[in-house]
């Protein structure tokens, strides 16, 4: 869609499998910052059992545990809708889980890959060690998103192929790999920043409703800058 | 109980004598200290305290500290018994309340929910009682798929019964590897965590309410003998007899407790006639649900940790016009992290007067503005308290509800109110 008269369609993927970290704020802040320029919206929930719909606008996909993953991924997969949408160009954001679940490839619980949705070049295995904590990244200033704070908590490592980019460099915590946080590809980002990222950073809200539906107003600062301000002073 | 051995012996008293210092000196309850030097001392110390007791292990996300509390007045029917009803859960607590009670032949513990199967295998428990499981403090607590299935495991391989609730399907499906058990509708408010089967991650099908089962492998709701009806306050038992309730603890989360401790008190031979009156003597449990009065103010405190927690709190909240606090931190004891706020729905709260505060009060102002819930901010209970009184002098009542750390810091700040 490119005018803003038409109605915005959030698609929330599997929230009875991947919903595990207050992935619903996400949903509400997107809906929020839409709504409040005038842009109306709706939230569409698919369930595992049910087909994704390919006319969406903004594709969220939440965190999982080990076993919830893998069942996403191959629902997805024989599914299709997701890729078709991205191919059309949507929007998708994915956290987590989410996040390694539409790369190439990701690891189970004993690290052997499985096939992903394949729509971000990226491919994940397990670490060592589990990154739990603030993180703070630098988003690649090509998307002027600026600095982003969230919270970790993973087990993953990801390696990002020649068709995607970094989203943003670490300045605290893990992320992929502790240098680079994120992916993004075309207008899919995927992050390790789980739960409630877009909260936390209402930039990055805004860069995927420009992404959208063109250019849109600023909004009057209010308590996601604070949050936002606060979470960095806190980590860094 | 048989005699200890030497060492065992030594290991006890040495843990008792660092309780009694811990209490005098006002650092705690000597729960966990007592128990950590007789560890020291005697590694099988756990297994040595409850060898000949007939121990109950209560284990839960929400409602175990309540439903021990509830379960050991009941057993007091019978005679002594050893709990931990400071909610010390872990192996040292359990210790230092076996040691505190030699003379009991029955022990009622409440255990963490990652310790559960390690303290089954340590005490030989005779009864298990498991009553529901949802996300929880997740930057350092195991995910709950896993700990189901380690229960799963734990059961399997021992012969206690259980006592479990069958309308939380990941519960059920741990209890379900147990080779005896009773089977309680103990009730779920939130179903957040349990739309997918434990078994093989298929859609569960989950209506009518509570009946559940899974489409694709067809695990289902077990064949309940104990049953609860929260409107009419009854309990319904394998004879079919009704029993009201009248707690004085308030809401359908502790009515759940409360059938859930009455079929564990049957487990032991306790009819429900037997186990009631002492179960409502209740009216608080480690500050739960107290009320202090201060300024004129009758103030309720309510503890809750997590979403599921929240979630039965808002529904016990007073009539609208009494105003609310809403407390979060986010320290170790909470969780680091503040994600869960937003798997709780907070518009239940239009309409109400709301101050946040805590630590992470930023975060709760982000959420309520969000939900588009007015809110105030305030620094203290106190502070909200002055303005509201200055503004609505008529003001006679208010809900706490704060999570873990939070709500220590408002119980200390009022004495440590049990």
């Amino acid at each position: 869609m490119s005018d803003t008269s038409s109605t915005l369609r959030i698609v929330w993927i599997y929230p009875d499998l991947l919903s595990t970290y207050g992935d619903r704020g996400n949903v509400l802040i997107l809906r929020r910052r839409a709504e409040l320029r005038g842009i109306p919206t709706e939230v569409v929930r698919v369930h595992s059992s049910d087909p994704v719909p390919e006319e969406g606008d903004v594709y969220l996909l939440g965190g999982g545990e080990d076993r919830p993953q893998i069942l996403a991924a191959q629902r997805l997969r024989a599914d299709g809708g997701l890729k078709r949408a991205a191919e059309r160009g949507a929007v998708v954001f994915a956290v987590c889980a989410g996040y390694q679940i539409i790369g190439e490839t990701y690891g189970d619980d004993q690290n052997n890959p499985l096939p992903g949705v394949g729509i971000l070049d990226v491919r994940s295995g397990r670490g060592d060690t589990r990154a739990v904590g603030e993180i703070v990244a630098d988003v690649d200033p090509a998307l002027g998103v600026g600095r982003i704070t969230g919270f970790e908590n993973h087990q993953g490592r990801t390696a990002i192929g020649p068709a995607a980019r970094p989203l943003s460099t670490t300045v605290r915590g893990v992320g992929n790999d502790g240098t680079t946080e994120g992916a993004y590809q075309g207008t899919v980002i995927g992050t390790y920043l789980h739960g409630p990222a877009l909260p936390r950073n209402p930039a990055l809200a805004d860069l995927l409703l420009r992404w959208r539906v063109g250019e849109i107003p600023p909004l009057p600062p209010s308590w996601g800058e604070r949050l936002h301000e606060e979470r960095l002073a806190a980590a860094l | 109980m048989s005699e200890l051995p030497l060492r065992a012996q030594l290991a006890a008293a040495l843990g008792r004598g660092a309780a009694s210092l811990s209490r005098a000196t006002g650092r705690g309850d000597g729960s966990v200290i007592g128990g950590r030097i007789a560890l020291k001392v005697e590694p099988n110390l756990l297994a040595e305290l409850a060898r000949g007791r007939r121990i109950a292990l209560i284990s839960a996300t929400n409602g175990k500290t309540t439903t021990t509390r509830l379960i050991a007045a009941a057993l007091r029917e019978i005679g002594e018994i050893a709990t931990n009803e400071h909610g010390a859960n872990m192996p040292t607590g359990h210790i230092t309340a076996l040691a505190n009670n030699p003379k009991a032949l029955i022990g009622v513990l409440e255990t963490d929910e990652k310790y559960l199967p390690q303290v089954l295998r340590e005490t030989n428990a005779v009864v298990v009682v498991l009553m529901n499981l949802s996300r929880d403090q997740m930057d350092r607590a195991s995910e709950i798929n896993l700990l189901a299935k380690k229960w799963r495991e734990a059961l399997a391989a021992s012969q206690a019964h259980v006592v479990a609730n069958a309308d939380d399907p990941l519960v059920a499906w741990a209890g379900l590897a147990a080779p005896h058990a009773t089977w309680v509708a103990a009730g779920q408010r939130w179903k957040e965590d349990s739309w997918c089967c434990p078994e093989c991650g298929g859609h569960l099908k989950r209506d009518p309410d509570p009946h559940w089962e899974c489409p694709e492998c067809g695990l289902s709701r077990p064949y309940t003998t104990w049953s609860l009806d929260n409107a009419t306050d009854t309990v319904t038992d394998p004879e079919g007899k009704t029993h009201r309730l009248q707690l004085r603890l308030p809401g359908d989360a502790n009515r759940s407790n409360a059938v859930i401790a009455l079929a564990t008190a049957a487990a032991y031979g306790l009819r429900p006639e037997q186990a009631l009156p002492r179960m409502r003597e209740i009216e608080s449990v480690a500050g739960r649900y107290t009320s202090i009065v201060t300024k004129g103010v009758e103030v309720r405190l309510l503890l809750a940790k997590n979403p599921a927690g929240w979630l039965e709190s808002f529904a016990i909240l007073d009539p609208p016009r009494v105003p609310v606090i809403l407390s979060v931190n986010a320290q170790v004891a909470d969780g680091r992290d503040t994600s869960w706020l937003w798997d709780v729905d907070y518009t239940v709260l239009r309409g109400r007067r709301v101050f946040v505060m805590g630590e992470r009060r930023t975060d709760l102002a982000l959420r309520l503005e969000t939900d588009e819930v007015p809110f105030e901010i305030a620094d203290s209970v106190d502070q909200a308290l002055t303005r509201l009184k200055t503004e609505q002098p008529d003001i006679t009542k208010v809900d706490v509800i704060a999570n873990y750390t939070a709500f220590q810091q408002i119980r200390t700040a009022y004495g440590r109110v049990q």
